[in-house]
């Protein structure tokens, strides 16, 4: 029997073939490959351009110069007059970066009353010093009339010299430090007075004419209010009615119109919902401008559609079986969906939700609409006081020509990105852990 | 044309049968029709289901045996184009009454599917879902025992005993199917519909569930959709053919397998169509 049936094979198996040119598919097959291979490289080589572009540009700013002086809290120049104790006023309106620059003028050994010599100084330590060493003092009054070593900022520019970004080629007069500048800069740096350290002041300061006190702290904070808003918002109303629409809705002309229309909101470029959230939330209901919580509804409106059309994706996922199963039990469709199928949805439904507020991390164009690209300083402390985001501190710092805001502007893009990226990261995380297949 | 014979016949077997007295009809399906949209998927189909019995559904793919039986529970229900008419009764009350809440009514009769369905939980859970959500138990003790039971009686208990916290899924499909036996058996059901609940089993977990059947027929009414002849012969004791949605003839397992009145079952039964 088996004989027979071999034989039979071999006698088909040796019956001449026609010529269907193998040849030419197998190459078609290596050329379709190699278009491949060569699509993934071209993705790759851009990928590898832009990280290498704006990290080469931005790590810097993760880095400040800064000089430690022994800052005397010289009496007379705090309060020449003496009348700190009935005027507070006198504490606050102090000369202080002049006490600054009197500890730099000493120790560079520059003759005080050289008055050219000491004009050459303008510009080397930052203005910040005034409301960094008024801190000191307000917190404790009894520090005048001591001297104690304080860490100032250098200026932008001295700063950028220090780390090396200015080409010091280039004629005096056409760059923004002096040689003398420099020849100081070096001989503190000799002695170690002058010294790079990590920059924490880029995540903590708000907005700044100055770039050394420029930060994204202001943006960090209105990113985070939006992001708590959008996710407040549209995680229940998005499960909610993706539940509605697969589970409950018949099938109908209008629930096909709703699926059409959710589809092409998903597709809506984000400027015409900054447009609509202009219209809707400032002019008509009044809601103040530049305020987060604006900002996390037009959000939410954009990131809706992407919440849905995930939701409902993972909510169809779950096998028929399983409601059959719970039907037949005798549960009601609210303890069908509640207890069976949502639970199994549940990682498809934060995979999505966490792509959208990814999405919505990254968005800039509706923000600028609502008036969230402003000049900023103090932190928000509620969600209506106005703020700015992330992605619009990065387009503010674009605009900006000082090499030291291109700086920050690079280093802000890659905390954007280390956002981002955690995020998504956390999303296949996710989903590799709790995907399940039937 | 032989509608009307079927019928007489029909009504000659069951005052046959209903002269013996622990011959309770169950539930007794009248013209019921279905329709699917414009399509309709049954005609007129009057069949009884006999208390403590195993009655077969056999016939061709297509002929509406599922559908009968989804009916039987109103899992139709569930499907937005069905809609069914006649009268289908469970112990002389009309299931389709609008006064009937159909989770009680799935709870009374319980099913069981053609692929094993565990819920991706703990086989304790599984089993303990049905009875939690009809308050069947008063504290864990109550439940613990209510779930014992049902693995016993579903013959799962010696294997499960031990990993009853372990994923119903992690069980082997005959034991899967056991277990979705266990879990409908939980909720104390009058009757269990099977929906071909072998068909995607291997020949010895089928003996194994097909046993089950027969044991469970002590407590427990059963209707089982089975495509295997030798199925229905060896486990139900009533079998109906049913073909292209109607009802072709309905007795005694015993004469449908060796003297059907109707061609079309002797045809289908000897594997000349089907």
């Amino acid at each position: 029997m088996t004989d027979i049936s071999l034989d039979t094979l071999t006698t088909s198996a040796a019956r001449p073939r026609r010529d269907i040119g193998i040849k030419k598919r197998y190459a078609a097959e290596r050329r379709f490959r190699l278009y491949g291979v060569l699509a993934i490289a071209v993705g790759l080589a851009f990928l590898g351009v832009m990280l290498t572009s704006i990290i080469s540009k931005g790590y810097t700013a993760f880095w400040q110069t800064t000089v430690t002086l022994p800052i005397n809290f010289d009496e007379k120049i705090i309060d020449p007059s003496n009348k700190r104790a009935t005027d507070p006023n006198v504490l606050i309106t102090a000369n202080y970066p002049k006490i600054a620059e009197a500890a730099l003028i000493e120790k560079l050994g520059i003759d005080p009353n050289d008055k050219a010599e000491v004009r050459k100084l303008k510009g080397f330590l930052s203005d910040s010093s005034r409301v960094q060493l008024r801190a000191i003092v307000a917190a404790d009054p009894s520090v005048i009339g001591t001297t104690r070593n304080v860490d100032i900022l250098a200026a932008a520019n001295l700063d950028s010299a220090f780390k090396g970004q200015i080409d010091l080629e280039v004629p005096e007069s056409r760059r923004k430090v002096s040689d003398q500048q420099v020849e100081w800069m070096n001989k503190l740096k000799a002695e170690g007075v002058m010294a790079e350290h990590f920059n924490t002041g880029l995540f903590s300061y708000g907005a700044s004419s100055r770039p050394e006190t420029s930060g994204v702290g202001v943006a960090l904070i209105g990113s985070f209010y939006m992001m708590v808003i959008v996710l407040l918002l549209a995680l229940p109303i998005g499960v909610a009615a993706s539940i509605y629409l697969e589970e409950f809705a018949k099938k109908s002309r209008f629930t096909d119109l709703i699926e059409v229309n959710i589809n092409n909101l998903a597709a809506v470029p984000s400027i015409v919902f900054g447009l609509l959230g202009l219209a809707v939330f400032i002019n008509f209901l009044g809601l103040p401008r530049s305020a987060s919580f604006v900002g996390g509804l037009v959000l939410t409106l954009m990131t809706l559609p992407t919440i849905i059309i995930a939701t409902r994706a993972a909510l169809a996922a779950v096998p028929p079986s399983i409601r059959s199963a719970a039907l037949g039990l005798g549960a009601s469709k609210m303890q069908m969906v509640f207890q069976h199928i949502l639970p199994l949805a549940a990682p498809g439904i934060l995979t999505g939700t966490i792509i959208g507020l990814a999405r919505a991390l990254g968005e800039t164009a509706p923000l600028l609409l609502i008036g969230m690209v402003a000049f900023v300083a103090d932190y928000p402390t509620t969600p209506f006081d106005p703020a700015t985001a992330l992605p619009v501190q990065i387009y503010m710092w674009a605009n900006e020509a000082e090499r030291a805001f291109v700086e920050r502007m690079s280093g802000a893009i890659i905390i954007l990105l280390i956002f981002l990226m955690a995020m998504n990261i956390v999303a296949i995380v996710l989903r590799r852990r709790f995907e399940r297949r039937w | 044309m032989n509608i009307m014979t079927e019928k007489s016949l029909d009504d000659a077997v069951n005052a046959e049968m209903n002269a013996r007295s622990n011959e309770i009809i169950k539930m007794r399906g009248d013209k019921v029709t279905v329709h699917y949209g414009d399509k309709q998927a049954l005609f007129g189909v009057d069949l009884d289901v006999r208390q403590n019995q195993v009655t077969a559904l056999i016939g061709p793919s297509g002929c509406g045996k599922s559908t009968f039986l989804r009916c039987l529970n109103r899992m139709n229900d569930t499907i937005d184009s069905a809609s069914v008419g006649g009268k289908i009764t469970l112990d002389n009350e009309d299931i389709y009454d609008p006064k009937i809440d159909v989770v009680e009514l799935r709870a009374r009769v319980g099913m069981v599917f053609q692929k094993p369905n565990p819920f991706p939980k703990s086989i304790y859970e599984n089993v303990a879902y049905g009875p939690r959500i009809h308050g069947l138990a008063k504290n864990k003790a109550d439940l613990d025992v209510i779930v014992e039971k049902s693995l016993q009686k579903a013959a799962l208990w010696n294997e499960a005993k031990d990993r009853l916290n372990e994923p119903g899924t992690g069980l082997s499909g005959g034991q899967q199917q056991r277990l979705c036996i266990a879990r409908a058996i939980a909720v104390a059901p009058e009757v269990i519909l099977m929906d071909e609940p072998c068909s995607a089993l291997d020949p010895i977990a089928t003996a194994k569930v097909e046993e089950l059947i027969d044991e469970l027929r002590e407590n427990y009414t059963i209707v089982i959709v089975t495509h295997s002849m030798q199925q229905a012969a060896r486990v139900s004791q009533r079998t109906a053919m049913f073909h292209l949605g109607y009802l072709v003839e309905e007795g005694p397992t015993d004469k449908m397998f060796t003297n059907p009145d109707d061609k079309r079952t002797q045809d289908y039964i000897t594997g000349r169509f089907g």
